[in-house]
């Protein structure tokens, strides 16, 4: 009897062994933090590509509508892939596209605008990545969809494609 | 001559104080970055990594650090920012509790298997 118990315990054991690491293998090994809830974007002060002047977050956010936030480099190749459809997104009257220059070279970054065309209603300069910090990012590109509240609803990480441009449209319409 | 010794000394002593205070930092901001996990290199902390990722963070740290944030305070920004998963010693909440207290569920079993025994024995 007590030979019995002592197997069938071993058994539960295994099962349960056998059921969190096959788990634990089906999952991807990779992380990516997810928005559980809406965040309000951080408070900043940054410096504007174009003038040179610096501008708080209150004055780039100031109108009521939606607001995508992206995230980009001029040294970063998946941004070029992405560009031409941010450059479609920008049609889009009910977004303003901010743009986030992440880590570059000023020049170089100029000279990407210069050549893809400027999609953006803004950019700002985040040389350090501390910004890119403050709202959660860890990698570039990445995207941040913003409502009219000022929260952060939404976030893509990495190239933004048609379909992800579609529900975006779907969001801020 | 009294009053330059005593200059001196204040002058000598508001050095160390900085000194050392400084040290105080730099420990801190070292256990911090030991506890934080690189989300670009999995398998790294912040404090060894040279992603972009982690020197960003490292410079947010400094920065939290000089702005007398106490260092649940950084964690907790961190864990708003990124979640859980980037502190290394997890929280203990209704996801964390098993990983918490099965080993004290585990020590409390043995030991009152040895009792058990301990008293048959005898």
């Amino acid at each position: 009897m007590k030979n019995k118990f002592s197997v069938f315990v071993i058994i539960i054991f295994l099962s349960f062994c056998f059921v969190i690491f096959y788990k634990g293998l089906n999952n991807p090994n990779t992380y990516s933090p997810k928005i559980k809830d809406k965040k309000n974007i951080p408070i900043f002060e940054a410096k504007d590509f174009n003038s040179g002047s610096y501008l708080n977050s209150e004055k780039i956010f100031e109108e009521d509508i939606f607001y995508i936030v992206n995230i980009w480099a001029s040294w970063c190749v998946p941004c070029r892939t992405e560009h031409p459809l941010l450059m479609k997104l920008n049609k889009n009257q009910s977004v303003k596209l901010i743009g986030l220059n992440y880590k570059d070279n000023l020049s170089n970054a100029k000279k990407f605008i210069d050549e893809f065309g400027n999609p953006y209603s803004q950019i700002i300069i985040d040389n350090d990545g501390t910004l890119s910090v403050e709202f959660g990012a860890y990698g570039v590109p990445e995207t941040f969809i913003i409502d009219k509240n000022k929260k952060i609803i939404k976030k893509f990480l990495g190239p933004i494609n048609k379909e992800i441009v579609e529900e975006i449209k779907l969001i801020t319409k | 001559m009294k009053i330059l010794k005593i200059f001196i000394i204040l002058i000598l002593s508001i050095g160390f104080s900085n000194l050392k205070s400084d040290e105080k930092n730099d420990e801190l901001k070292n256990k911090i970055l030991k506890n934080i996990r690189c989300l670009i290199c999995q398998g790294q902390s912040v404090h060894d990594s040279e992603s972009e990722f982690s020197s960003s963070i490292k410079l947010i740290v400094d920065r939290k650090i000089n702005e007398k944030l106490k260092e649940e305070q950084i964690y907790e920004f961190l864990r708003e920012k990124y979640g859980d998963w980037i502190i290394y010693e997890p929280k203990l909440n209704k996801n964390t509790y098993i990983l918490w207290l099965l080993p004290l569920l585990l020590f409390l079993i043995g030991g009152a298997i040895i009792y058990k025994k301990n008293n048959i024995q005898k």
